[in-house]
């Protein structure tokens, strides 16, 4: 059954738009280029804005690309500040309906001050692609039942 | 799902300016159903005579790049931008990586600019429909140019080319020198051609070559409108500003001569079309849907079992109405 609504594009749904981003200084883009890799493997349109993104550009672009879901991802340890800056902003612009994921090098005792922020996820080194994955998938399920633009 | 009270909402605030609501309508506009073409119908009303301009070309000749360029010009002449850009989904994986926004990411916070990124496998309803839709809706909000950037294969997106008032196909050095190449599809069809990367060695002979085949007439779309040449560098700025005024001066060319109003009416034709087609196969879906599940399942006699459906199916279609 599931199958046959794969296969028929005329009532399959949209597919899960996730905005890959890196903002800041930060220049290492591996992870973030083998994330999205890894979610378009996984069915997912994937929509990566490239280094060195300031958090007006990302939510310009989420807002433009009516993305599901924002994934930031970074290693320069200025997570906690951009977090707070992007979460302000999406509120600023009445888009604080798109959940924000965040991973890359973030220590472990930041994981619950990142969630007191408001960001979802946040996905440490070495977390499996299908977590994510199914992580993100039920994120973005749960926006489309709730929320409305 | 979309009801009429909300898309009505989401233009009225796209009108006002609020980019959320435009970001939604293009999406309800990325699957148009029979229950939602009103709302094209009720955009397609409130045009403003947007220049649409087709940017196509071989992958990798930096199309984007040079849009991003184009769009830094085009908003210093006061002009308002729309760009939709349109990639190709994997066959392997049914995802996709939309990269060519990266390439415009300057221009994302510019109120004067919105930028929509769409994959073959995202537009439901048939990539054709779903970019003209879009098309459509930037046209009724007020965009002055609206800019498509295809790769330039297959057929639905030769489609799209057609709708455009102006087509810029995007050649570089070392790809352009084949004449097979040139003339099959749609690189034919350009109205303005540009030899970007022009600041790579064998730059020139490309420039010299697609002069030749322009003046020749071999490559261009008819009319009186002689296909312009134009050498470029995203990368170092070069010949941008050249490029936009060969863009302008054919829009000057299409007002003149009365084109611009047969390419609208063209576009609108299509626009039509593809309607049509999208409503016809989706009611095609519903009753063959319905077939299938009458039939037995199993694999002996599947082709008997796929011409009665195709029977069947046509002849239920033909005693439905449609309202």
């Amino acid at each position: 059954m599931s199958m046959e609504r794969t296969l028929n594009h005329h009532t399959t749904r949209r597919k899960v738009k996730v905005l890959v981003a890196k903002i800041g200084l930060d220049g290492h883009d591996r992870g973030a280029k083998v994330i999205a890799r890894a979610l378009r493997d996984a069915g997912f349109e994937v929509v990566y804005t490239g280094l060195r993104q300031t958090v007006e550009q990302v939510v310009a672009a989420a807002i433009q690309e009516d993305v599901d879901i924002i994934g930031v991802n970074q290693h320069e340890g200025s997570h906690i500040y951009i977090a707070r800056k992007l979460v302000e902003k999406l509120r600023e612009y009445g888009a604080d309906d798109i959940p924000v994921v965040m991973g890359g090098s973030i220590p472990v005792v930041d994981v619950d001050v990142l969630k007191s922020i408001g960001v979802k996820e946040v996905f440490l080194p070495g977390t499996p692609i299908r977590e994510i994955v199914d992580k993100l998938m039920k994120l973005a399920e749960e926006r489309r039942r709730t929320g409305r633009v | 799902m979309a009801t009429k009270d909300y898309v009505l909402s989401l233009v009225e605030r796209a009108e006002r300016g609020d980019r959320r609501a435009l970001g939604r309508l293009l999406t309800i506009l990325e699957d148009v159903s029979s229950e939602t073409a009103w709302v094209l119908e009720y955009l397609a009303g409130r045009s403003r005579g947007a220049h649409v301009i087709g940017v196509t070309g071989i992958p990798g000749s930096g199309k984007s790049s040079l849009i991003s360029r184009m769009i830094r010009v085009l908003r210093d002449k006061g002009y308002r931008v729309a760009v939709i850009t349109i990639d190709p989904t994997s066959p392997l994986s049914s995802g996709a990586i939309l990269g060519d926004r990266l390439r415009m990411q300057e221009h994302a916070t510019d109120p004067g600019v919105f930028i929509r990124s769409v994959t073959t496998a995202g537009a439901l309803g048939g990539l054709s429909l779903s970019a003209l839709a879009m098309i459509e809706a930037f046209d009724a909000l007020g965009y002055d140019k609206v800019i498509v950037e295809t790769v330039g294969v297959g057929q639905s997106e030769t489609h799209v080319m057609h709708a455009a008032d102006t087509i810029v196909v995007v050649t570089m050095p070392g790809a352009g020198d084949d004449v097979q190449a040139l003339k099959a599809g749609v690189l034919e069809i350009g109205d303005i051609y540009v030899v970007n990367k022009s600041d790579k060695p064998e730059a020139s002979k490309t420039y010299e070559y697609m002069l030749f085949v322009a003046e020749k007439g071999e490559i261009g779309r008819s009319g009186a409108w002689k296909p312009v040449v134009v050498k470029t560098s995203s990368t170092l700025g070069m010949g941008i500003r050249e490029l936009v005024e060969a863009v302008e001066k054919h829009l000057e060319y299409l007002r003149n001569s009365g084109e611009k109003l047969s390419r609208l009416s063209s576009r609108r034709r299509l626009l039509v079309k593809l309607l049509a087609e999208k409503i016809v196969l989706d009611l095609l879906d519903k009753v063959a849907e319905e077939e299938l599940a009458k039939t037995h399942e199993g694999l002996e006699g599947f082709y008997k079992r796929a011409i009665e459906i195709a029977r069947t199916t046509g002849e239920k279609l033909l005693n439905l109405k449609i309202q």
